[in-house]
């Protein structure tokens, strides 16, 4: 398995790769999810990850951030072997990625401000003024309004949720963010712009982004590249022309479906 | 390799230009905020001032905000100030985070007397208020129970018997070794401070009185209002957390028939069940202590027992079990419908409805107490 020569998701150009997945296998109890997958994210691209619905789109998520046990396979991130790191180094990568989970996970007893500093505090040594002022950018610049800073996740409606979650994901400025379905929850216009900040932020960061998303705008508008699931490995990837040009039934059913078509033709 | 930030100042007749290098990016952030006050210092006096980033390595949202933030306090102390030679993804990002002051948060300033006050007469209030809250839902539960005994088919059994099965079954072993040791420890003492009277053969007496009247009861009521309570709390808590306890109304079930009745029934019944398996083992502790430690052999144990109690003493004890469970269960559903919508409030609930279920089970036990001496029992 390891020694197979791997077939490059795209023609091989001289990109760096920052998450290379090998031959990976994750299962439940009897339930295999995936096996033998092998993924390629470069630096600087905006990945859509697509699937259908209990594909494992979000167990793969989990499983690249360690937090799902894997049961064959490796996953380098950054160049480095996850399995072979001492707690230090792992922490030092941990530090450089952002994830939005799917349902927010922001922590219940902290205001969405406090949930944006958790991060800053923890890693980086700055005065109590910027702490506040860069928290505050971050919740501005993901459009919620400053009065939502102090409230807490309870009070707050879905797509405010996905805001905050996204603002603690970037609380760090980090060079990878996982997002799990960012658009999911919010109207047409709010994903828009949700979209256009992602692109933003890539433009100005050189931000990698993981994105699991079904919505078919960001694919088109704001996806360098996607990447289908399905049968518990990856079934198509490329840019979207790739896409739409795949034979495969499920991505021609996906990108070739009513929806798919009605957004083509705007 | 790891640059970190650096500025140099150059005057130009008036004018300040200055270069900016390095990484200005959020792992270097002290140095960043260190820098940023000495340009403000290295400046004052001086004309308007260029800014130069074409030299930047790396810029994040922390760098660009403490820079763009300098900028302007350089402009607003009347020294006009302007990026230049910024590369375009870094021109970008200045102007995405566009610096803008964000007022400070107003505090309302109090005194500490008026806030203490306050403080007191909230708490006052709040007892009040949970006062007439345990009433009313004691009303709602009733009603309730006498649906379900007007409609047995919607009565719950599963979870009747998965809850006393908890309840109950699993809480066996802690209250039957608990109330083991206590006994043991009653007679030792007992037996301990009669001998200086020569009136060991008394022992058994304080044992039977003690243990059937109070302790078991009041033991086996502790241990479940911190065992059970607290599973109840935190069970129902976290479904009202969850919207769950509202998915539950809207389909028409009644959170209080389907998630509180089961669970008060079974604490109804499993009570008393453990009462008398706790006043077993109080007795055989005792016993087993008078023994081996006071040379009471069973015998004059069960015989000088038989004298010593009535069947009042044993009934005093279990009629008080129901009541305990009660109590215990209306305070733990209670606490775990005023859950809101954070994990802390979970854990506040679950704290204070141990507390207050211990509380009201030694205040009811007193209460009984006053009751029987009033009818002579
Ligand atoms: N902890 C777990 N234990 C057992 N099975 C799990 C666990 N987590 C996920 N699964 C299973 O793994 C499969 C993939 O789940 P996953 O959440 O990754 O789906 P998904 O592709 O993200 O779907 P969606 O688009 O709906 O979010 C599902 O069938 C799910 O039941
Ligand atoms: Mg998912």
């Amino acid at each position: 398995m390891d020694d197979a020569p791997h077939t490059p998701l795209r023609s091989a150009d001289e990109r760096e790769v920052v998450i290379r997945v090998r031959g990976l296998e994750v299962g439940f109890g009897e339930r295999t999810i995936m096996k033998g997958l092998d993924l390629d994210v470069y630096r600087g691209e905006i990945l859509g990850f697509v699937g259908a619905s209990g594909t494992g789109k979000s167990v793969l998520t989990r499983a690249i951030l360690g937090l799902v046990p894997k049961r064959a396979g490796t996953i380098e991130v950054f160049g480095e072997d996850l399995d072979g790191l001492n707690p230090a180094s792992r922490r030092a990568i941990e530090r450089r990625w952002g994830v939005l989970f799917q349902h927010g996970a922001l922590f219940s007893s902290l205001t969405v401000k406090q949930n944006v500093q958790v991060p800053m505090r923890e890693y980086l040594d700055m005065s109590d003024r910027l702490l506040e002022e860069l928290a505050m950018l971050k919740i501005e610049m993901v459009g919620l309004s400053p009065d939502a800073a102090d409230k807490y996740p309870s009070d707050l409606s879905g797509g405010m949720i996905k805001r905050a979650a996204l603002a603690r994901a970037l609380a760090l400025d980090p060079e990878i963010v996982f997002l799990d379905e960012p658009t999911s929850g919010l109207d047409p216009i709010g994903a828009g712009d949700f979209d256009d900040l992602i692109a933003t932020l890539q433009k100005t960061l050189g931000l990698t982004v993981f994105m699991v998303t079904h919505d078919l705008d960001s694919l088109h508008s704001v996806c360098d590249r996607i990447a289908a699931l399905g049968e518990g490995r990856i079934i198509a990837s490329g840019t979207i022309e790739d896409m739409l040009a795949s034979d495969h039934p499920w991505v021609k059913a996906y990108f070739h479906g009513k929806r798919a078509r009605a957004v083509m033709a705007e | 390799m790891n640059s970190g930030p650096a500025i140099t100042v150059e005057e130009h007749g008036g004018d300040v230009l200055l270069v900016v290098s390095g990484r200005w990016t959020a792992p270097h952030a002290a140095e960043v905020e260190r820098l940023a006050a000495m340009i403000l210092e290295a400046t004052r006096g001086g004309g308007s001032v260029r800014i130069d980033l074409a030299a930047v390595e790396r810029l994040d949202t922390l760098g660009a905000w403490v820079l763009d933030r300098t900028r302007h306090e350089l402009g607003d102390r009347g020294q006009p100030a302007d990026f230049v030679g910024a590369r375009p993804e870094h021109q970008t990002l200045l102007d995405e985070i566009a610096y803008r002051g964000f007022q400070e948060p107003t505090r309302v300033k109090t005194s500490r007397v008026v806030d203490f006050l306050a403080d007191v007469g909230r708490a006052v209030v709040d007892a009040g208020k949970d006062f007439v809250r345990g009433v009313s839902f004691l009303g709602e539960v009733m009603v309730a129970l006498f649906a379900v005994l007007i409609n047995p088919r919607r009565f719950r059994f599963p979870a009747l018997v998965h809850q006393l099965e908890f309840i109950a079954f699993r809480g066996v072993p802690i209250i039957a070794l608990i109330s083991f040791l206590v006994g043991a420890i009653v007679a030792q003492q007992g037996i301990f401070q009669l001998q200086r009277f020569g009136a060991t053969p008394f022992v058994v007496d304080l044992i039977g009185i003690l243990v059937l009247r109070e302790l078991a009861v009041l033991l086996t009521s502790i241990m479940i209002a911190g065992r059970s309570g607290s599973a109840f709390t935190a069970e129902i808590g976290s479904m009202k957390m969850r919207e769950e306890v509202d998915a539950l109304r809207v389909m028409g079930l009644d959170p209080v028939q389907v998630l509180i009745v089961p669970r008060i029934l079974a604490l109804i019944v499993s009570l008393p069940l453990l009462t008398f398996l706790s006043m077993m083992s109080a007795l055989l502790g005792g016993g087993l202590v008078s023994w081996f430690y006071g040379g009471i052999s069973p015998e004059i144990f069960l015989a000088r027992l038989q004298g010593a109690i009535a069947l009042s003493t044993f009934l005093v004890g279990i009629i008080k079990a129901p009541f305990m469970a009660l109590v215990i269960g209306l305070i733990a559903s209670l606490e775990g419908l005023a859950v809101q919508g954070s994990a802390e409030s979970l854990g506040r609930q679950v704290t204070s409805s141990v507390v207050k279920s211990i509380f009201m089970v030694i205040v009811v036990d007193g209460l009984f107490a006053m009751f029987f001496a009033a009818i002579n029992y």
